[in-house]
């Protein structure tokens, strides 16, 4: 098991945003969570990365109990994540962007940066190797040297899960990855996801609107409604189930 | 210390926490809503001061000149935001900040051309200024004004901001700008109301300032601003309550600790500052205020 | 790319050289301000322009290096001499280092006062840093006036030995450059980039933001505590109103002109500040416009570079340079 959540109780003030939520990812699966908007997913994550500290329940990562690390320290534990939103650092390169991603493994100190040691070198030229490296599974290695806010919607979110993959982790949280793609796209996306999962032995948990990615990528779903778990099983099974069925209809209706 | 000392230092301590209240209001209603540290709030004050002391110069009666120097720091307030402020609303963070430092500095080196750096004596009418006598106690009477007004435009500015759609609209765009745009409320408007009030009262504060003091001068506002907003803080930045407790508990402060360690006297303008660093440390949200600063998933 | 840095350098060099021995000293004392104000204005850029956090403490940290320095260097039996109001105390007259010492204490000093203030700012989001050292600019003065032991009050000191010249603040720039340039272009510069440009992002990648912030802030510090250093040792005589926010001020319209972030454009900036300061002095005299005179107006010329200021903001955020640095104009771009 590399992810365990265990009686998860989140509240935000006096609102139960998810309730007593148990689940467990496998290692090498591809999870996925689903539901109506609200639903509390992007909390649960919020949960797992430490930006949120939850109300009662435990996470386990490894069957290490994180909750207390800073976001910073899960992240070095070896989970990564991405946002709903895309949040590149505009300012900087595409390969800035990944080199952000291996802070903590380009091992020099603050004193070797400012008087440019040999490690400061060696590890500078190791890590622009890897970034390159990644790029080129991404397939945007040639725009190393554009800026991340000048690319397209498609290639920023590639930026972006490249960046987390950059950090070196072990599970991947995708916050809905193909938001935004058009069909060709989001094809795309999930070759390049299932080929980056192999090559890296990574377990994924994503968030997905899109039913037809979540079922040709997903090994195993979990629907939520109102913080609660209402199905969890194979994506194929989700799709007739009546309970989910009703909670899409209800998010339509209410919409 | 006798009682009585006592007794005369709490009355002045209340006095100076009422001022360090008036300024504050403002501070925390503008943070709450953009989250910018306006910088110019302290001159705004000073502009309301040097109204009202340009004003009663004059001849115009003093009533008259409060709500003149009232209107002018209102004026600037809206000016401020409208030329400094709302161009950059999209910009990042750090340009507003850059901005607020440019008005703050204008406002002072501009009176400072206008009406020379030495400072003013500011001449409030014979019932701001007189002594009473109460069981051996001397108490001038703005120690009763100022804090009989405070707690009036108190009354008033908790009203407005609980009670009426204006305040409401306040309270709302403290969470979130666009949705409220979306929501058909006129985000600009109400972002004026919030500078028009703050610098309102600021301008009352200044006053205040200026009569108990009594003199003005175009620094006055620096100090004065920068311990107002370390109120604020104090008392939690948003939150209008927040801002009266922390400027009463600065006001005490300042009066008690200077009256029973006077070789501390010197320092008497540090303890702001060290309020706002005690409070960063321990406890960031202060008294009565939320997390304004969690960032958004 | 290293051929046009090593250019770059030994002009630099030859020039320093070059005016010491053959300008005038009026010419002589403009470069040497230029000189300092470029390295306080380096290093204000970092925690400012590079790491994004807003913040206000050159004035206090400039004289903290400025004092440190002049106590370090200013003999014993001239302190004793020079202390009007009460004695120095023993630790002050102890104190005597030459110039280089001196000048490392200053930023040593400077720079753990900085990590002292981190603690409390960069734990909490929001700006509060603006405030905190805004409010310690004041703190330090009033220290300052009220330390006549350490500081000699009001009366501040004098007879300051003049150790000041261009081969040291002219050397003393290039090497803060350089420092600087090193910093921007390794993973630490990068992260204080990423906060600028998205704390939450950047905490994903799993960067511990506090340090990243207070290494910036500290370095920023070291460097203002030796420019203040540089600047005791050229005015040989300094008081505390001489280190109020309009240094700080001074300094924030160089790096908004230069290009917040960029460098290259802070030493224009400065050039541009510090030469403009002085073409501007007439606005503060008297002026004769068609007959009438104007009168004196001691602060007009701030009145004028707060409107730049502000002016700049509104329409070039990105100053001269944006966030580029010259040597970027010849790197090849896709």
């Amino acid at each position: 098991m590399v992810l365990e959540l265990q009686n998860i109780t989140m509240q935000f003030g006096g609102v139960t945003a998810i309730d007593d939520l148990s689940f467990g990812v496998q290692t090498g699966e591809i999870y996925g969570l689903i539901g109506p908007n609200g639903a509390g997913k992007t909390t649960l994550f919020n949960i797992v990365t430490g930006n949120y500290t939850q109300t009662k329940g435990t996470v386990l990562f490894h069957n290490e109990e994180l909750s207390g690390l800073k976001p910073n320290m899960i992240v070095q534990k070896g989970i990564a994540r991405t946002f709903q939103n895309i949040r590149l650092f505009k300012s900087m390169s595409v390969l800035d962007n990944v080199l952000i991603g291996f802070h903590n493994q380009a091992n020099y100190s603050y004193f070797e940066s400012i008087l440019r040691l040999p490690r400061y070198f060696m590890y500078e030229k190791n890590i622009k190797r890897e970034a390159m490296d990644i790029l080129e599974r991404f397939g945007i290695a040639e725009y190393a040297d554009t800026n991340a806010s000048s690319m397209s919607y498609g290639n920023q979110r590639k930026v972006e899960i490249a960046r987390a993959l950059a950090t070196n982790p072990k599970l991947l949280l995708l916050d809905e990855p193909a938001a935004g793609m058009n069909p060709n796209e989001t094809e795309d996306l999930s070759q390049i996801i299932l080929k980056i999962k192999k090559e890296y032995g990574l377990t994924i948990l994503l968030i997905e609107h899109d039913m037809k990615f979540v079922n040709n990528m997903c090994d195993k779903v979990l629907v939520l409604d109102y913080g609660e778990e209402i199905f969890e099983g194979k994506p194929a099974d989700a799709i007739v189930d009546e309970k989910v069925v009703a909670a899409y209809l209800g998010d339509f209706k209410h919409a | 210390m006798d009682i009585l000392t006592f007794m005369q230092q709490m009355v002045n301590g209340i006095s100076l926490g009422s001022m360090y209240a008036l300024i504050a209001i403002g501070y925390t209603l503008v943070y709450g809503v953009l989250r910018l540290i306006n910088f110019a709030h302290g001159d705004i004050m000073m502009v309301g001061a040097f109204t009202a002391y340009f004003a009663h110069a004059s001849g115009v009666p003093f009533g008259l000149a409060v709500i003149l120097a009232i209107f002018a720091a209102m004026v600037t307030g809206i000016l401020t935001d409208k030329i400094a402020y709302k161009p950059l609303r999209d910009a990042p963070k750090i340009s507003l900040l850059i901005t607020a430092i440019g008005i703050s500095f204008f406002l002072e080196n501009l009176f400072n051309v206008l009406f020379g750096g030495v400072p003013r004596a500011f001449s409030a009418p014979d019932y701001m200024t007189k002594i009473l006598h109460f069981k051996g106690m001397y108490i001038p009477v703005t120690v009763i004004i100022i804090p009989t007004v405070t707690l009036i435009l108190l009354f008033i500015m908790l009203w407005i901001l609980n009670k009426t759609k204006y305040g409401m609209a306040i309270r709302s765009l403290a969470f979130d700008i666009p949705t409220v745009k979306l929501m058909g409320i006129n985000a600009d408007f109400i972002i004026m109301l919030v500078f028009a009030m703050g610098s309102g009262l600021a301008a009352v504060g200044g006053i205040f300032y200026a009569v108990s003091y009594p003199s003005i001068d175009p620094l006055m506002g620096v100090i004065v601003g920068l311990k107002a907003f370390a109120a604020a803080v104090l008392g939690g930045i948003g939150s209008v309550t927040g801002a009266v407790i922390g400027g009463f508990i600065l006001g005490f402060t300042e009066i008690v600790v200077v009256a029973f360690m006077p070789e501390l006297g010197g320092y008497k303008d540090a303890f702001a500052f060290v309020f706002l660093i005690l409070v960063l440390l321990f406890k960031p949200t202060g008294i009565m205020g939320q997390d304004l600063e969690r960032s958004r998933f | 790319m290293k051929i046009i840095k090593l250019t770059f350098l030994v002009v630099a060099i030859v020039f320093v050289w070059f005016a010491q021995n053959h300008f005038d000293p009026y010419a002589v004392s403009i470069l040497n301000n230029i000189a300092i104000f470029a390295i306080l204005a380096l290093s204000y850029n970092l925690i400012n322009g590079v790491a994004g956090q807003f913040s206000l403490e050159p004035n206090g940290f400039v004289a903290i290096g400025a004092y440190v320095t002049a106590l370090f260097l200013i003999p014993s039996e001239t302190k004793i001499d020079m202390f009007a109001l009460v004695d120095p105390s023993p630790f002050v007259l102890s104190m005597h280092t030459s110039f280089l010492p001196a000048l490392i204490m200053s930023g040593v000093v400077a720079s753990a006062l900085a990590f002292i203030l981190s603690i409390p700012v960069f734990r909490v989001r929001g700006d509060y840093l603006a405030i905190v050292t805004l409010g310690f600019g004041f703190i330090i003065r009033i220290y300052a006036m009220n330390q006549p032991s350490i500081t000699n009050g009001a009366l501040g000191l004098n007879d300051i030995p003049g150790n000041s010249n261009l081969y040291w603040t002219g050397f003393i720039m290039i090497v803060t450059l350089i420092i600087m340039l090193n910093i921007i272009y390794s993973k630490h510069g990068r992260a204080m980039k990423a906060v600028r440009d998205d704390e939450d992002a950047a905490i994903a990648m799993g960067i511990n933001t506090f340090w990243i912030k207070t290494y910036a802030f500290m370095t920023s510090a070291f460097f203002e505590g030796v420019g203040g250093g540089l600047m005791a040792s050229m005015l040989t005589t300094i008081a505390p109103d001489q280190f109020t926010f309009l240094l700080t001020f001074q300094l924030l319209i160089i790096i908004v002109l230069g290009g917040l972030g960029s460098m290259s454009g802070t030493i224009l900036g400065a050039i541009l500040v510090m030469g403009g300061t002085e073409w501007l002095r007439f606005l503060d005299q008297n002026m004769d416009i068609f007959g009438y005179n104007t009168g004196a107006h001691p602060g007009l010329r701030m009145v004028v570079f707060s409107i730049l200021l502000i002016v700049l903001m509104l329409f070039a955020r990105r100053g001269l340079f944006g966030n580029k640095e010259l040597t970027d104009l010849f790197r090849r771009s896709k």
